[in-house]
């Protein structure tokens, strides 16, 4: 660009409408014309995609929603996707056993990652000098690099072995442990991101409360945290939704048996697994059991749709500006 | 994964084998292979009960035929079946013979097929080392545990002098022929089982799972229980006549029902007109000994392999018109 009309150090009596002009003409010049269609198709193709997605969620829904009673899959505690005849609709479809397991390892893993995270946040941000946070917490996102099957294939190698006569868990594959491990997984999610809100307060605030003679504990708690409370709530939400979607984990660790129970040390199998399950192996295009793919599908992506609306609000509700 | 150390381990065996194969043979008369001058691939595709001994077929064949792939998958039975009349595969694994409606969906693809045996196998029910009280069950009980109505949630319920210990069962997926099978033999009907069981498609799934839960109960085919004769205990099979344990001399003799099963693969004509392929098929059969006791499957009686060969030369003749 040849700007050299623009001198922002010297402003003349002319300059700021030259400089005006100037720019009003380079977005006409061909070169970025090109530039601006680029990356509007590259915008365009990111919409396109989503699109393409819902689309393809969608419509095989309509054929699974007629033979399936909607009523039933939602309510229905008996799921039997993938046994009997394939190509049958004679099937038990209630999809309440994949929705709670889901839940129940989520809540798990986010018993395990908010204490932790936050407490992690909080000693980076407020306690920890900068030459000792400059090492943790790269060390910390390299959590957040692990592949997930790595943390399955732990689970069922090491933690569950381990685990199994402290807590009296009857079955290799369950929800308890692979929850646990999800949540460790989500700990860089929640805590690198709660670090930044808390580190992104300003120092005024800290010296204010210091001067009133509050310590470090009482300005953390009370003074920091609620002005971090917004970008806090969304590393949570981010840290759920990862658990929401998470496949790998709970298809090695989590087991496979579609089960309604209340308790997580029982093996149970989420929506995600179960979609691991029947699409690696052979669900023939047509079947009812392939449709079911998408059902199960669409109401995870309606959950995780469901808990972003709601952490929108939630962040606005308790943004603060400074 | 554990699973993939397994298999890599199997490799390892599977591979001194072809080594000590190879040894034996002194490189000298050909074995079975047509020689020389055979590229391109053979697709395998089915059975997980199978997979074993193809993959063992396959690497002793690419020994003598390097310029030659084959690659074995393990979708099940069913899911082997369904790329096989798609034209996908070239042969099939399988742990049960092909249904009706299979073959009807190959018909309609114009695919024609050959069904060969090429084994034997003990489908073994295996339960955690840590239960002391289980060592032989009826057909009976096995049907009281895996029927479709079947309420049977603790030991204690299946033979009363057994503990109040909770049953864990694990067992193969829908596609698999070893659950059509043992559902068969067992209720009575193929693929009617209940349905409160943890499934895998993958065995060493199984494995793990019944290994690591004390009440646990799974079944498979006979090679994976030898694999993992540490980890699991198997479940002597009593139809009536005493109980019998699952062994390569039960199977032979036929003392071992009803869980005594043949395995077989099938090629389809399509496949035998690459030269890869027929050579391959002839090796499985001509040399089977060998790939039995390398991958470690219960051998053919004479009378089996005179049949399969038979069937095979039919082939030929059919593939040569």
């Amino acid at each position: 660009m040849t700007a050299t009309t623009i001198d922002p150090v010297s402003p003349g009596p002319n300059s700021g409408r030259q400089a005006r002009r100037e720019l009003t003409k380079s977005s006409l010049r061909v070169g970025e014309r090109i530039i601006e269609v680029l990356l509007a198709g590259a915008a365009g193709l990111s919409v396109l995609v989503t699109i393409g997605i819902v689309l393809a969620l969608v419509i095989p829904l309509f054929t699974f929603f007629a033979n399936v009673n909607p009523i039933e899959f939602l309510t229905g505690t008996t799921w039997t996707a993938s046994f009997g005849d394939k190509f049958s609709w004679a099937k038990d479809w209630g999809v309440l056993p994949l929705v709670t397991a889901t839940f129940m390892a989520t809540g798990i893993a986010l018993l395990v990652a908010i204490p932790l995270g936050l407490g992690i946040a909080m000693f980076l941000s407020e306690y920890a000098g900068p030459r000792l946070r400059k090492v943790v917490k790269p060390v910390l996102e390299l959590l957040a690099g692990i592949p997930t099957v790595v943390y399955g294939f732990l689970a069922v190698a090491a933690i569950t072995p381990f685990l199994q006569p402290l807590l009296g868990i009857p079955n290799i594959y369950n929800l308890l442990v692979a929850g646990i491990v999800m949540g460790f997984m989500i700990i860089p999610t929640v805590a690198s991101l709660s670090e930044d809100a808390m580190s992104a307060v300003p120092q005024a605030l800290r010296q204010g409360s210091f001067a009133l003679g509050a310590n470090r504990r009482i300005t953390t708690l009370r003074v920091v945290f609620p002005a971090a409370l917004s970008g806090i709530i969304a590393a949570i939400v981010l840290g759920l939704s990862r658990a929401v979607g998470e496949t790998m984990i709970l298809a090695v660790a989590g087991g496979n048996l579609a089960q309604l129970t209340g308790d997580p040390r029982e093996e149970a199998q989420t929506m995600t697994a179960f979609i691991a399950q029947i699409a690696s192996g052979d669900a023939p295009q047509g079947s009812p059991v392939y449709y079911s793919l998408f059902a199960v599908g669409a109401l995870l992506f309606a959950i995780t749709l469901i808990i972003n609306v709601i952490s929108i609000r939630l962040v606005r509700k308790y943004r603060q500006a400074y | 994964m554990i699973t993939k150390q397994v298999r890599r381990i199997r490799g390892a065996a599977v591979i001194a084998a072809v080594c000590a194969v190879l040894a034996a043979c002194g490189g000298g008369a050909s074995s079975g292979g047509s020689g020389a001058g055979l590229s391109g691939p053979v697709v395998i595709d089915g059975s997980s009960t199978v997979a074993p001994l193809s993959s063992a077929a396959g690497e002793l064949f690419q020994a003598e035929n390097p310029g030659v792939n084959v690659t074995v998958g393990t979708s099940g039975t069913g899911g082997g079946f369904q790329k096989f009349c798609n034209g996908e595969t070239d042969i099939s694994d399988a742990s049960r013979p092909i249904k009706d409606q299979e073959r009807a969906a190959c018909q309609s693809k114009n695919i024609t097929f050959e069904e060969l045996q090429v084994a034997n196998d003990a489908l073994t029910v295996v339960v955690n080392k840590q239960n002391t009280w289980a060592n032989c069950l009826t057909v009976q009980q096995l049907k009281a545990i895996w029927d479709p109505s079947s309420q049977v949630k603790t030991w204690n319920q299946v033979d009363p002098s057994f503990p109040n210990e909770p049953l864990k069962l694990f067992g193969p997926g829908a596609d698999s022929g070893t659950f059509d099978y043992f559902t068969e033999v067992i209720n009575g009907k193929a693929g009617s089982s209940r349905t409160d069981y943890s499934p895998s498609e993958n065995d060493n799934v199984i494995v793990q799972g019944v290994e690591g839960s004390k009440g646990a109960m799974g079944y498979f085919g006979f090679t994976y229980f030898e694999e993992n004769q540490s980890r699991l205990k198997a479940i002597q099979i009593n139809n009536g006549a005493g109980c019998v344990a699952p062994s390569a001399q039960a199977v032979q003799n036929g003392s071992y029902t009803p869980l005594a099963r043949p395995l077989l693969i099938y090629v389809s004509d399509a496949a035998l007109k690459k030269p890869q392929v027929v050579a391959f098929t002839e090796f499985y059969l001509a040399q089977n000994d060998k790939i039995v006791n390398a991958a470690k499957f219960v051998p053919m009686t004479p009378e089996q392999k005179q049949k399969a060969t038979d069937a095979l030369a039919a082939l030929k003749r059919k593939a040569g018109a």
